[in-house]
């Protein structure tokens, strides 16, 4: 199986075990989740060094999911690739859980940085970065943002930050999919053009189709070529994608599916209840 | 105890003590937000430039930058002032660095009313009783230079969020440089039978003096330096509280969640003694010499006195 297949099939699994563990919670962000699963799925089955034998190793990559309100998909991920069980995403927001409403480092194994609030995730992974270069570690720190959050005006002192400290080893996706809790970003509180906003902070721009699995690993090896600027990856997305009646629909930002819209969301993905 | 000691601020101990550790300790880092002369912290920035982050004035990435660089197995030190340090990068500080225990201090100068002159925006009154909420959080206030240099060196040993609070204004040199201090363990600088005075940080010295006049008048005064707000020493207060029965708090702080509602909460839970605060009185203070604002506000040796007498 090439490459592509490979990833896509992954994302679509991954996507089963965000919406099995949200409907088996009763609660949690599918919506987020859903767009942000195929830029996950790629850095978690393509391009981090990661080990689930060795969660804490020094030279790993990192990852900061800046919207951790989304965590399902990185609880997804960490446990398709082995960390925890994957009978652990039934415990989703349960008392004694590892797994958390959001996401906990102290947890979580595998989890590198505890999010919730949004607008932190970005300073957080500058901090990792300059602390790499400083051991001269060849490791690359990955965060994922929403488009909403960048609304955050922490996450502008944070872009300064990375780019004074030419930050190369650093990439931020931002995972546009222009709803938050309110509404559509367009009406809340405009973001765009985000892309000119990035390059003005001093930063490399990608402008991709978040979904599209050829694309996000094209700006992932192009980010690699990038020297003395961190890269922003902006990634198209739709809110809730893969589930037909969650996509671009504000209302699944942060609601569970009930058993009958938790068949038709398992049918759509290519899973059988 | 006497008054002819050299003045200096503690704020100028963190400068010097911060560059002697990260000589000795490779994962010392210091983050600056941009008031690193007022911080005294030039000198890491020269001596140690690649340890040396200055984020600018943006404090809240500050909080959090420290927290992803603890990740990393570095200790950061975050200067500032008390009133940023503690109010606009506080959710930074809880959720990234106290919440998942991260090694991250927050190392801030112009506590209490010590930068006088500057009016009410920069005298942090609030920042230790916020601090003390935080589940997790150490809070330490030195009294002098070399308390300062102490224990800032036990909180780079320490491995979790510690908040740290310096004075502006010079205050007398009271410990001699080789005095030992451990964290969450007051000081009894003198025993006594009678009353208890149990300060933090620059009001020690308001306390001290209070002590001389009271010694004077035939009064055995207990004197506790508690320069470790949280976690507080409960065993020393219960064992002083049982030798005098009456207790006295000394602090540059707001009169709410300090150091006398700290004591207070341990006298309700025994059922036993009697104790007054000193304290700023749930106001905010004004411009001013820090010296005529302590006594305005209430918050002098003489104040100190007053309550003395009022439970002797």
């Amino acid at each position: 199986m090439n490459k592509v297949c490979f990833l896509e099939e992954k994302a679509q699994e991954m996507r089963r075990n965000i919406v099995t563990m949200i409907h088996e919670a009763k609660s949690g962000h599918p919506g987020g989740a859903l767009s942000a699963t195929d830029i996950v799925t790629v850095l978690y089955f393509n391009e981090l060094r990661i080990d689930p034998n060795q969660p804490k190793m020094k030279e790993r990559d990192r990852v900061v999911l800046s919207k951790g309100h989304t965590c399902p998909v990185i609880y997804a991920a960490l446990a398709m690739k082995g960390f925890y069980e994957m009978e652990e995403i039934y415990n989703l927001r349960k008392m004694g859980s590892i797994l958390q409403g959001h996401p906990c480092m102290k947890k979580v194994p595998g989890l590198d940085m505890t999010t919730g609030s949004l607008g932190q995730g970005l300073s957080a992974g500058a901090g990792m970065a300059f602390g790499a270069k400083y051991d001269k570690l060849d490791s690359r720190v990955y965060v994922i943002m929403g488009d909403g959050e960048i609304q955050e005006g922490q996450v502008w002192e944070a872009a300064m930050t990375a780019a004074k400290y030419k930050l190369d080893n650093l990439v931020a996706f931002v995972d546009a999919n222009n709803l938050q809790v309110d509404g559509h970003c367009t009406d809340i509180m405009p973001v765009e053009p985000i892309d000119k906003k990035w390059e003005a902070f001093g930063w490399e721009v990608i402008k991709i189709d978040g979904h599209s699995i050829p694309q996000i690993l094209e700006a992932l090896e192009a980010a690699k070529k990038v020297k003395d600027k961190p890269v922003c990856i902006i990634a198209k997305t739709v809110k809730g994608k893969g589930v037909s009646y969650m996509e671009d629909v504000c209302e699944w930002h942060g609601i569970a599916p009930n058993n009958e819209q938790y068949e038709i969301a398992m049918k759509e993905l290519g899973g059988a209840v | 105890m006497s008054n002819e000691k050299r003045m200096i601020p503690t704020r100028d101990g963190f400068g010097d003590a911060i560059v002697e550790l990260a000589k000795e300790n490779e994962n010392i880092f210091l983050i600056d937000c941009d008031i690193s002369k007022s911080c005294k912290t030039t000198k890491f920035a020269k001596a140690i430039p690649d340890r040396h982050i200055n984020v600018g004035i943006a404090e809240q990435n500050a909080g959090t930058f420290a927290a992803g660089l603890a990740t990393m197995g570095k200790i950061p030190f975050i200067s500032t002032y008390a009133v940023f340090g503690s109010m606009r990068m506080l959710e930074q500080i809880r959720t990234s660095a106290c919440y998942p225990h991260l090694n991250v201090k927050v190392a801030c100068s112009h506590g209490g009313l010590t930068p006088g002159n500057d009016g009410v925006t920069h005298q942090a009154i609030e920042d230790m009783g916020i601090y003390r909420t935080i589940p997790g959080m150490t809070v330490i206030m030195p009294a002098d230079y070399n308390a300062t240099k102490k224990l800032v060196i036990k909180a780079a040993e320490y491995d979790g969020p510690v908040y740290l609070r310096f004075t502006r204004d010079p205050l007398p040199i009271f410990y001699g440089e080789d005095e030992e201090f451990e964290i969450g363990k007051g000081k009894v600088i003198k025993e006594g039978k009678d009353i208890s005075l149990i300060a933090i940080g620059d009001a020690l010295h308001q306390a001290i003096a209070a002590a001389d006049e009271l010694e004077k008048e035939g009064v055995s005064v207990e004197l506790i330096d508690m320069h470790t707000l949280k976690p507080l020493d409960i065993e020393l207060v219960e064992k002083t509280l049982s030798k005098t029965g009456k207790i006295i708090t000394v602090e540059d702080h707001n009169i709410f969640n300090g150091l006398g509602s700290a004591i207070a909460d341990v006298i309700a839970e025994k059922g036993k003694g009697i104790m007054r605060k000193v304290a700023l009185k749930d106001t905010f203070a004004e411009s001013g010499d820090y010296y005529k604002l302590l006594e305005k506000y209430e918050m002098d040796s003489k104040y100190v006195l007053k309550m003395a007498r009022e439970l002797l």
